[in-house]
């Protein structure tokens, strides 16, 4: 490696650095990214000049091909749809991880070193598993399959055997130098990738990409040993690092532990969520039209916007807006709380929110929201439901019980917009619906809402 | 590099890793992640290193799937993160707009 490459190398390091910095905190964030995306563009183009590298023309070739794909991929996605974007290039990043260490154990025979071998079997296996489960979130969030936990009896002793089967084959294909038993490793852990994944649900999606994300910077920084690059090792750290207080900070912000997201913490008391489920169904609900809610609105004092996922689905975020500016003409005081984990990510609705140009004093969050329900005349929620749910402070044996939530059960009023009585993301029945001071609004977000616009117009 | 070079720089790394996102706010959880998804994608530099040295159709073939993937991984990654923060640009700029002007109505989008 030539004096250059090192020294561009360092300068990457650098940025990669200066943009986690950057990234956390708002002002500085758009230029960390930039930063960071400068860095790496500088490694790759000095690795591809890079003297006596071979089969230049082919890797430029690949390397046009995968910018072609993503490019669009990541223009083109809606907003609503960002989790399960990041999902799906975690999971590509894993997968190339991966390739590198497959493609390292062909040419082990050569290498003589254990502990360059061990750093293959780590890259295969943990690798394998980041792909696999990458795009197992990635079908949840796309409603590809089901988001809710799929749990098999026995599929805990079955996960085990096949991370003990993975992870033995990794060890005999280091001891034995043989490839077929790598590849056998490899498979088993793609397996293991599927199987860890599936049991979680809900809510603690985002919170498995995290820790997903975690574990390729980690393949990362292994495979960065086995080639001896500095970078790779520095960069995938950094990554693991960082991802791995992502995680913990992100689950603290929902109210639960890493090992119970993990281990399916929501799995023991489902039972208990379907039998409410059952029971709450025979239970009356209060329904009104737009004409009701809209008198409701228009002559409240103090109004809060309880965004969530239902009103991202809806692309409703315009309308939404409509609405208040049109609620605060007639000097109702209106104000939105937002939830961490509003939308379907930490941030998300924020994000969402500011595409449709809402000031920015506009949105409170949870720790200031909470205080203004007790004198909040009407609180709305557009498609959230999970993070109302009283469950998670009043009920112990709820699953989400300990979770943080708006409390806006202290309003006078609550207007809860819903397609339907259906259960939230979590899939837990939420005893809020069928309060008295509760006002159903049944229907899609975006039309809901401009029913109430055109009702308010005509007050 | 000898090992405990190696290991050295894994270490500190850790280290910069937790300090530099120790106190950051949930709105910024989702770009931090996705752009920590970006960094993760310079294993293209790997990718690339391993396919120039690629001997036979089975090293270059799992070389070549790797870049593209790792392609993918890092260009996608800062591209859907600039998104994200251009929301917050955006954010900014209706703010100052609606000091300046204080004109609410209208989308501007």
């Amino acid at each position: 490696m030539s004096t250059a490459t090192q020294v561009a190398y360092f300068v990457t390091s650098l940025c990669f650095i200066l943009a986690l910095k950057g990234l956390s905190s708002p002002k500085t964030a758009r230029n960390g990214n930039l930063i960071g995306a400068f860095g790496a563009t500088l490694a790759v183009v000095v690795t591809v000049a890079q003297r006596g590298l071979g089969h230049r023309p082919l890797i430029i070739g690949a390397i046009v091909v995968g910018t072609a794909l993503a490019i669009p991929a990541a223009r083109l996605v809606k907003m609503t749809a960002i989790p399960q974007m990041v999902a799906l290039f975690n999971g590509v990043g894993g997968g190339a991880a991966m390739l590198v260490a497959l493609d390292e154990y062909v040419r082990l025979h050569t290498v003589d070193s254990t502990a360059a071998a061990i750093a293959v079997a780590f890259t295969a296996i943990v690798g394998s598993v980041s792909f696999t489960g990458s795009l197992i979130t990635f079908a949840k969030l796309q409603e590809l399959m089901t988001g809710r936990p799929i749990l098999v009896p026995g599929a805990q002793i079955v996960t085990c055997a096949v991370g003990l089967g993975a992870v033995g084959c990794g060890i005999a294909a280091v001891a034995a130098s043989s490839v077929p038993l790598a590849v056998i490793c490899t498979g088993l852990s793609l397996v293991l990738g599927v199987l860890f994944v599936l049991p979680v649900g809900g809510a603690d999606v985002p919170v498995v990409i995290s820790l997903l994300n975690a574990f390729t910077g980690l393949t990362v920084a292994a495979s960065g040993y086995v080639l001896d690059n500095t970078l790779l090792i520095v960069a995938g750290t950094l990554v693991g690092a960082s991802g791995t207080m992502l995680t913990q900070l992100m689950a603290r912000a929902m109210g639960r532990r890493i090992t119970g997201v993990l281990f399916g913490a929501f799995s023991g008391p489902s039972t208990a969520g379907s039998t409410a489920e059952v029971v709450s169904s025979d239970r009356a609900v209060r329904s009104a039209g737009a004409d009701d809610i809209a008198i409701l609105l228009a002559y409240a004092r103090k109004v809060a916007i309880v965004p969530g996922y239902g009103l991202a689905v809806a692309q409703a975020q315009h309308t939404c807006r409509e609405l208040v500016d049109l609620l605060e003409s007639r000097g109702v005081q209106v104000f939105y709380a937002i939830h961490p984990v509003a939308g379907r990510m930490p941030g998300h609705m924020n994000v969402l929110l500011a595409e449709a140009n809402v000031p920015y004093e506009q949105l409170k969050e949870m720790d200031d929201a909470n205080p203004e329900f007790s004198s909040t005349d009407v609180a709305v929620v557009v498609g959230a439901n999970d993070v109302v749910n009283p469950a998670a402070r009043d009920s112990v044996g709820s699953p989400i019980f300990g979770m943080p939530i708006l409390n806006v059960d202290e309003s006078t009023n609550v207007v809860f917009m819903k397609r339907s009585m259906r259960p939230g993301f979590a899939g837990i029945d939420n005893a809020l619906l069928y309060h008295p001071k509760t006002t159903l609004f049944f229907g899609d977000a975006k039309d809901s809402l401009s029913k109430l616009v055109a009702a308010v117009k005509l007050l | 590099m000898n090992n405990v070079g190696l290991l050295t720089i894994f270490m500190l790394s850790i280290f910069v890793g937790f300090e530099v996102i120790s106190k950051v706010s949930a709105v910024l959880h989702t770009p931090l992640m996705s752009g920590a998804n970006a960094i993760h994608g310079i294993i293209l530099v790997g990718a690339i290193l391993i396919t120039g040295s690629a001997q036979g159709g089975v090293q270059l073939t799992l070389g070549v799937i790797a870049v593209v993937l790792a392609t993918g991984n890092m260009v996608g990654g800062f591209v859907v993160t600039d998104r994200m923060l251009e929301m917050f640009k955006g954010r900014n700029k209706a703010k100052a707009a609606v000091a300046a002007k204080d004109d609410v109505g209208g989308p501007t989008t």
